[in-house]
C-alpha cells in the first residue's frame, strides 16, 4: 500500500510486519520514533504475541535482546551513535554467540563534541564487531532492508544492523510501498533458531573457549559473513520477484559501464551524487557511483568488478578515520589492490553538514582533472580551524577547543548547507 | 585438660541433611531426587562457598519450578570454574553473556518465555540470573535496578564472598571494611579497606519496594531453600544475596567455609532476613550471639588486625557494625539469650 510517511514510522511498520516477539529500547534521537511507534503498535495489540521492553540504557537493550534472542524469540531493538558505543560490549557479544538480532542503527556522529545530526561513524565505528551492516539508501530501502534482515539474519544467524542516515532518512516524510502482512509472511518464514534455552533440551551457552578452538570459532564467525555475502544477492533477488522492486544487495551501479571517474559512497547521499552525476554526465563528464548496500560483509568482488575499468575512484565517506583518513575508503583500496587506479579519500557530511550538488560538482570536476588530493575534507572552513591552530601555537592555556571553535564562527546553527 | 564442648543440633538450619527429619521438612539437597543443577566435577576451589551456594539455589529453585528453568550467569569464578568446555557442570539451560549484563539478558530471556507462553509453545518456565558480588553489585548495578524497577520475572541470586576473586582478589563495593585485598593493602595509615565505603545492594534492593529481597548464608541450608523456594513461588522481580565464603580470598582454611558464614550471620556482621515489597517481614535471629573477633580471626585478609599489637580500635569499630546490625534488623531474641 503506498503511503506518504516519515522514514521513521515506515520502518516501524516494517518491522510490525516482521512478527518480531521482543523489542526492546532506550531512546536516543533519531532513532526514537521508530521505537516510540512500535512502542505504541505493541500497546494498542497491534503486533500480536509481543513484548515491549524500556529499558534503562542501550548496554541493557543489546542484553535484553541477546537473553531473548537466546531463548528463541524474534528480536529486534534501534539505536544510534553513543548509544551504539554504548552497548559495545553486547554488541560484539551477540554476534559471538551468533544471535540473529535486528537492529536499526539511525546514523548519528559520535561526541565530542555532542552532535546529534547524521554521520556514519557510529556504525562504521563497528565494522570488526561481527554484525552485518546494511545501509540504506532510501526510506523505501530501509522499509525493505528490515524485511530481508531478519531473514538473513536468520538464515546464518548473525545479527544484522540496518543502517539509515539519522534525520535525513528517519524524519523525511516520502511515500513508500508498505507490503502486506500476507506478503511478508510469505518471504520471511517463522524463526526457527539454531540454538534456544530450552528446559526440553537443556544446553550452555556462553560457555569459557580458550587457545584450544578460539581461532575457529572465531573463523566460523568470518565464514558465516562469507555465507552472506553469497547470501545477500539471493535475498535481493527473491525479494524483486516477492514486492517488485529493487533493495538490498550487495552494491548497486549507475553509470558505472564506462565511467573514468565512479563515486563510492553509502546511504541517503547517493541521491545527490547521483544528481551531480547526471549534471555531468549531461555535460559530457564519464561519471558513474558506486553505491554500497553491504559494508559487512564487504563485497571485495563487487567492488572489484565495478571499479576495474575506470581511471580514478572517489570514496566519498561520512566518516572520519583519525589518523589516517577515511574507513570505508581502506575497504575500497583493499578492493582495488593490484588496479592501476588512482584512489581519492574525501571526508563529507561529519555531524550533519550539508552534502550539496554544488560542491560535489566542483569536487568531481577537480578529480576529472587529476588535481584532487588523496584526502580531501569538504567544504572544511579553513579560516576556522587555522584560527585554532594558531592560538594553540601562541597560548598555552587555549582553551576548550570546540567551544573556542564556535566563537569564532560566531552563528549558532546556521551552516546545514 | 582443656576440652571444647560439643553440640548437637539435629532440626534446623544447623544441619544440613536433616535426614532424622520427616519427609515433608527435609531438604531439597539431602533428597535424591535432587538436579544437581551444578554437578560435580567443576573446577571450583577446595571449600568454595560460591559453588555451595549456587548448587544449594538452583537445586531450590529447580525443584520450585518443577525443572522448568533457564539461568543467565554473570562472569566470574562461577561461570569460569563451571565451563571450560566440554566440561560444563550445568545441567540446565545456562547462559553466560557478559560481566554486567546478566539481570538484563534474564529479562530478556523472560520476555522470550512469557511471548512462547502465549503462543502455546513452551509450557511455564521461570528465569533466575546469577552472579558474584561485583558482577552484582558494581559493574551490573545498572542492569539490576532496571530489571528491579520495571519488576520483570527473575529472580536475582547474588553470591558475595566480598571481592573479585576471580581476578585475584581485589576490592569490590561489598568488601568489608578493614578486609585485606590486592587492592586494599595492609599498608599505610588505614590498613585494609577503608571504613566509611561500600553499599549493602540488599537494602538498595528494598528500596525499589520489589516483591521479594532476602538474605541467607551457606550454612543456613533451610533458611536459603525456604527463601529460593518463597521466592520462586512469587512473580516479579526478586532478589536473594547469599554469603559466601572463599578461602582463597579470605585466606580461610577450606574445612572453615561453613563455619565462618555462620559466625558472619551469628556475630551480626551479616543481617540475614528478608522483604516483602520494601518492608523487613522475617529476620533469622541469632542463636549464639559470637564477638566479631572470633570471625576476624580465622580470616588471613583481617590478620593485620592480629600482629604484635591488636588493631584493637579497628576491631572495636567492626564490633560496632555488626552491633548496628543486630540494632537495626532486631537480630538477637532476648529471651534466648
Amino acid at each position: 500500500m503506498l503511503k506518504q510517511t516519515e522514514g521513521s514510522h515506515a520502518v516501524a511498520e516494517a518491522v510490525a510486519l516482521c512478527r518480531p516477539e521482543v523489542i526492546c529500547a532506550y531512546p536516543i534521537s533519531p532513532q526514537t520514533h521508530i521505537v516510540e511507534g512500535l512502542g505504541e503498535m505493541v500497546k494498542a495489540g497491534e503486533v500480536e504475541n509481543c513484548e515491549f521492553i524500556n529499558v534503562e540504557s542501550e548496554f541493557a537493550a543489546m542484553s535484553v535482546a541477546i537473553g531473548s534472542s537466546a531463548t528463541g524469540a524474534r528480536t529486534y531493538t534501534a539505536t544510534a551513535s553513543q548509544g551504539l558505543l554504548f552497548m559495545v560490549e553486547a554488541v560484539f557479544n551477540a554476534s559471538g554467540l551468533g544471535l540473529p538480532i535486528v537492529m536499526t542503527v539511525a546514523n548519528r556522529a559520535i561526541g565530542a563534541p555532542i552532535n546529534i545530526w547524521n554521520d556514519h561513524s557510529d556504525s562504521l565505528s563497528q565494522r570488526d564487531c561481527g554484525w552485518i551492516q546494511l545501509f540504506a539508501e532510501t526510506n523505501q530501502e530501509a522499509l525493505d532492508l528490515h524485511i530481508q534482515a531478519f531473514k538473513l539474519a536468520e538464515e546464518v544467524s548473525l545479527p544484522v544492523m540496518v543502517c539509515m542516515d539519522g534525520f535525513i532518512l528517519t524524519h523525511a516524510y516520502e511515500r513508500v510501498d508498505v507490503p502486506t502482512q500476507e506478503q511478508v509472511d510469505a518471504f520471511l518464514p517463522p524463526y526457527e533458531p539454531r540454538q534456544a534455552l530450552d528446559p526440553r533440551e537443556p544446553v550452555s551457552i556462553g560457555a569459557m573457549v580458550g587457545p584450544e578452538a578460539f581461532a575457529e570459532v572465531r573463523y566460523l564467525a568470518h565464514a558465516k559473513q562469507m555465507q552472506a555475502l553469497g547470501l545477500i544477492p539471493k535475498m535481493a533477488e527473491q525479494f524483486r520477484t516477492a514486492f517488485g522492486r529493487e533493495s538490498g544487495g550487495l552494491t548497486r551501479s549507475y553509470l558505472t559501464e564506462d565511467a573514468e571517474t565512479i563515486v563510492v559512497a553509502m546511504g541517503s547521499v547517493l541521491g545527490t551524487i547521483k544528481d551531480t552525476v547526471d549534471e555531468m554526465r549531461a555535460a559530457g563528464e564519464k561519471i558513474g557511483v558506486l553505491g554500497i548496500t553491504s559494508y559487512r560483509p564487504f563485497p571485495i568482488d563487487s567492488v572489484r568488478a565495478a571499479l576495474q575499468n575506470a581511471q580514478r575512484v572517489v570514496v566519498l565517506e561520512k566518516s572520519l578515520a583519525v589518523g589516517i583518513g577515511g574507513i570505508l575508503s581502506t575497504d575500497v583500496r583493499m578492493a582495488m589492490s593490484g588496479l592501476q587506479l588512482h584512489g581519492h579519500t574525501v571526508v563529507a557530511g561529519l555531524g550533519g553538514r550539508a552534502i550539496t550538488r554544488k560542491s560535489l560538482r566542483a569536487l568531481f570536476a577537480k578529480a576529472a582533472r587529476g588535481e584532487l588530493e588523496h584526502l580531501t575534507f569538504l567544504d572544511l572552513d579553513w579560516n576556522v580551524v587555522n584560527k585554532q591552530l594558531e592560538r594553540e601555537r601562541t597560548t598555552r592555556r587555549s582553551g576548550p577547543a570546540a567551544e573556542s571553535m564556535l566563537r569564532d564562527v560566531g552563528v549558532i546553527a546556521a551552516r546545514i548547507g | 585438660m582443656s576440652f571444647q564442648p560439643l553440640h548437637f543440633y539435629q532440626t534446623g538450619t544447623f544441619t544440613i541433611g536433616n535426614r532424622l527429619l520427616g519427609e515433608e521438612d527435609r531438604t531439597v539437597q539431602s533428597d535424591i531426587r535432587r538436579t544437581n543443577s551444578l554437578n560435580s566435577g567443576h573446577r571450583a576451589c577446595q571449600g568454595c562457598g560460591e559453588a555451595l551456594g549456587a548448587r544449594f539455589a538452583i537445586d531450590a529453585a529447580m525443584n520450585a519450578a518443577r525443572g522448568r528453568l533457564i539461568a543467565a550467569n554473570a562472569t566470574g569464578c562461577l561461570e569460569v570454574f563451571s565451563t571450560p568446555y566440554p566440561e560444563t557442570s550445568w545441567q540446565i539451560p545456562w547462559i553466560h553473556s557478559l560481566f554486567g549484563n546478566t539481570a538484563a539478558v534474564a529479562t530478556g530471556i523472560a520476555a522470550a518465555i512469557k511471548v512462547k507462553r502465549q503462543k502455546g509453545e513452551m509450557a511455564d518456565v521461570r528465569v533466575v540470573a546469577q552472579g558474584g558480588d561485583g558482577g552484582t553489585t558494581d559493574i551490573g548495578f545498572g542492569c539490576l535496578s532496571g530489571m528491579f524497577e520495571r519488576n520483570d520475572d527473575v529472580l536475582y541470586i547474588c553470591y558475595d564472598n566480598g571481592g573479585y576473586m576471580n581476578t585475584g582478589v581485589q576490592r569490590s563495593s561489598a568488601t568489608p571494611p578493614a578486609a585485606r585485598t590486592a587492592t586494599t593493602m595492609p599498608v599505610g595509615p588505614e590498613p585494609g579497606n577503608v571504613f566509611g565505603q561500600g553499599k549493602f545492594v540488599p537494602a538498595i534492593a528494598m528500596a525499589h519496594e520489589i516483591p521479594y529481597v532476602a538474605t541467607a548464608t551457606v550454612a543456613g541450608l533451610h533458611d536459603l531453600e525456604y527463601k529460593v523456594t518463597k521466592a520462586m513461588g512469587m512473580r516479579g522481580a526478586r532478589y536473594i544475596h547469599i554469603l559466601v565464603p572463599c578461602p582463597l580470598g579470605w585466606g580461610a582454611a577450606s574445612q572453615d567455609t561453613i563455619k565462618l558464614a555462620r559466625l558472619a550471620k551469628e556475630t551480626g556482621i551479616f543481617p540475614v532476613f528478608e522483604a516483602e515489597h520494601g518492608e523487613v517481614t522475617g529476620v533469622l535471629k541469632i542463636r549464639r550471639q559470637q564477638p566479631v573477633e572470633e570471625y576476624l580471626r580465622l580470616q588471613k585478609r583481617y590478620a593485620h588486625l592480629f600482629g604484635k599489637a591488636p588493631a584493637v580500635a579497628t576491631i572495636a569499630r567492626l564490633q560496632a557494625a555488626a552491633d548496628k546490625n543486630i540494632r537495626k534488623y532486631g537480630l538477637l531474641d532476648q529471651e534466648a539469650n
